[in-house]
């Protein structure tokens, strides 16, 4: 009985999010006395089993069929479905990636099963795991535990572990061939949108709004005080969406990923997929009228009340500080 | 051409929430409510797919109380055929997997072209009902739409997935498949007032279900407020003009910006 770890690639360059779930695995080894196995989905004896054999690991598992050459969420059902029943698995952990979510709740319903997602930590009470998901949009958290049996299928929030905190040792490397039928549909090469016109990463100061901004007309309150600052505007995906502003000023997973000296965060709630694109910025500014906000939690300064009151007063005193 | 679109009642994305008493959930008893955020754009683009085609049906369905209801009556104003609403009181309740497999039992004879859902629930946000669905019912599936190709549309369909950092693939999918729809697909539509009408007199089946006990499910053992992790200085106490001055204080002071 083991512990199977996902491997992912992209024409054998790894995922580093993958190395995060390969430190969560092996703390889960710790307190359940259970062995790692790493699996690489591959149409090749793929050149990344090399570098994952160099981790603290029992196994490396190549899975390899030819039609595993290019992502395709059938082709990797079939491949996990064969290794997850050859090893025994008791639990499949995996980094809570775009890939992911698009595969993993599919193996798991093979199985009858399905996905504890997107946890943040988990909790040993007695050899019985409970594990920690965010719920509404990062206002909660949820402590959940897993009825019935095994195999357990988990999924980590980016961030959770640290993937150079991985151990290192030496593993064996093996080539499984699996089987994989027909695939239902058909990729095509992945590629990029023409670069954005704006970049942001190299912003010294951002204003961003999210969708407290309320209308369209209300960006140029935000504008005002990016003037003020000489800072560039940004904004949460919602805005985007709506086309308030262009989509080259996203932050986020999907958007840009910034770390300005300050970044100024008007009427953003603090949901996952927005702050993994800024939480590195030296210093976080939150103006939110919910005390309760997520974003709270990451931010430096913290003003409760309403964006509206706050930043004109902001404007007038930058402006008279500046002159 | 028949479209079936999965659509949930959440609460209210700026509803203040409180934890209910049993610590497994909110208080939902009297919080006011919307329809979740990319259900509606899963809506949007059925709506678009059957206006390009020219021909077909747009099914939407919940899986909820009787206040669910007014999502699918909202949907019907914006121009959905019928409705189903898969009456359960408690749907916090359910895991993603019973709530697929409900969900199946009650459309899997429709024998839809395509299911549409969003492409995650913003109050439980599981993020697989549809993964899990399409596997039940033995359809192929796709997340995280963020294009389609709409005149491709036949035995097949192209579409645009999104991958991470700016990263995008189109693929085609033989049909019937489940899509799940990512925010900002395409602008939505209001309802028209004629559309507010015409949907009075739409069909909304009802169906009550027996939900199958699962012994797989993940257990919500206690819902809490976030452990905070860094020190924040809140400013201002409350009043925003004197945070609003404080904080140009620190930008001066602290954070040497001005
Ligand atoms: C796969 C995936 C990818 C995603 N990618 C991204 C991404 O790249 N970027 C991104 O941003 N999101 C992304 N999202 C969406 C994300 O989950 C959130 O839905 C989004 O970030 C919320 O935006 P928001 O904070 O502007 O809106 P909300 O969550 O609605 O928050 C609005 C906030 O404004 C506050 N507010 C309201 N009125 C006022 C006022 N007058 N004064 C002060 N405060 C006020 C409210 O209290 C609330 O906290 C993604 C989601 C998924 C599932
Ligand atoms: N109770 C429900 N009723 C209708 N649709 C649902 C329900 N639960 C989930 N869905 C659909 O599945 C999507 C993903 O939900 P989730 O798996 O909870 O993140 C939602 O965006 C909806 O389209």
């Amino acid at each position: 009985m083991s512990i199977l770890v996902f491997i992912e690639h992209k024409d054998c360059v790894l995922n580093k999010a993958s190395l995060e779930a390969v430190a969560a695995a092996q703390s889960i080894a710790k307190d359940t006395g259970l062995k790692v196995t790493a699996v690489i989905p591959c149409s090749k004896d793929c050149s990344l089993a090399q570098e994952i054999s160099q981790y603290n690991l029992d196994k490396v598992i190549v899975a390899k069929n030819d039609k595993l050459n290019i992502y395709t969420p059938d082709g990797y059902a079939d491949a996990w479905e064969q290794i997850i029943k050859q090893t025994n698995a008791q639990y499949v952990v995996m980094a809570h990636t775009y890939q992911v979510r698009d595969f993993a709740p599919k193996v798991a319903a093979r199985f009858g099963k399905e996905i504890v997602g997107d946890c943040i930590r988990y909790t040993n009470n007695g050899g019985k795991l409970t594990f920690t998901r965010r719920i509404f949009l990062g206002k909660l958290d949820a402590d959940v535990t897993i009825e019935g049996g095994a195999p357990y299928f988990v999924t980590f929030q980016s961030g959770s572990f640290r993937g150079d905190n991985a151990e290192k040792g030496s593993a064996q490397t093996e080539t499984v061939e699996v089987d994989v039928k027909e695939l239902r549909m058909t990729p095509e090469e992945p590629f990029q949108e023409a670069k954005a016109s704006v970049d942001l990463t190299k912003s010294g100061i951002i204003v961003a709004v999210g969708r407290g901004i309320k209308s369209q007309e209300n960006i140029a309150v935000a504008q005002a005080l990016a003037d003020a600052l000489g800072a560039d505007l940004a904004a949460s995906r919602p805005i985007c969406d709506a086309e308030w502003l262009p989509i080259d000023r996203q932050i986020g997973s999907s958007g840009q990923t910034v770390a300005p000296k300050v970044y100024i965060a008007l009427g953003i709630s603090g949901a996952i997929q927005h702050t993994v694109g800024m939480k590195n910025a030296g210093t976080i500014v939150a103006v939110n009228k919910d005390a309760e906000a997520p974003i709270f939690d990451i931010a430096d300064y913290g003003i409760v009340g309403d964006l509206f009151e706050v930043v004109p007063t902001l404007v007038e005193e930058i402006k008279k500080a500046k002159s | 051409m028949k479209i079936i679109v999965l659509m949930k009642q959440v609460a209210n994305k700026d509803a203040i929430l409180r934890i209910g008493k049993d610590e497994k959930w909110i208080d939902e008893s009297d919080i006011s409510h919307q329809t979740n955020e990319s259900d509606g754009y899963a809506l949007e683009e059925a709506l678009r797919l059957k206006e390009a085609k020219g021909e077909g049906e747009v099914i939407v369905c919940t899986l909820g109380a009787a206040s669910a209801k007014t999502v699918l009556k909202d949907a019907l104003a914006r121009g959905a055929d019928r409705g189903i609403h898969i009456i359960v009181n408690e749907p916090n309740k359910l895991s993603p997997f019973q709530i697929a497999k409900t969900i199946a039992d009650a459309i899997g004879e429709e024998s839809a072209d395509l299911i549409f859902t969003g492409l995650q629930s913003d109050d439980a946000s599981y993020g697989q009902t549809g993964v899990i669905l399409a596997e039940l019912l033995g359809i192929p599936h796709a997340t995280i739409v963020i294009d389609l190709d709409r005149s491709s549309l036949g035995e097949s369909l192209r579409l645009k997935r999104e991958l991470e950092s700016g990263w995008y693939q189109w693929f085609t999918y033989k049909l019937p498949a489940l899509l799940t729809i990512q925010s900002g697909i395409s602008q939505i539509r209001y309802a028209s007032l004629k559309g507010i009408m015409a949907a009075k007199k739409k069909e909304i089946r009802d169906v009550t279900p027996g939900v199958e006990d699962y012994a797989s499910a993940q257990k919500i053992e206690k819902v809490y407020l976030p452990l905070k992790t860094k020190q924040t200085q809140m400013l201002g106490d409350g009043d925003a003009k004197k945070g609003a001055l404080e904080l140009v204080e620190k930008l001066k002071t602290e954070v040497r910006v001005l």
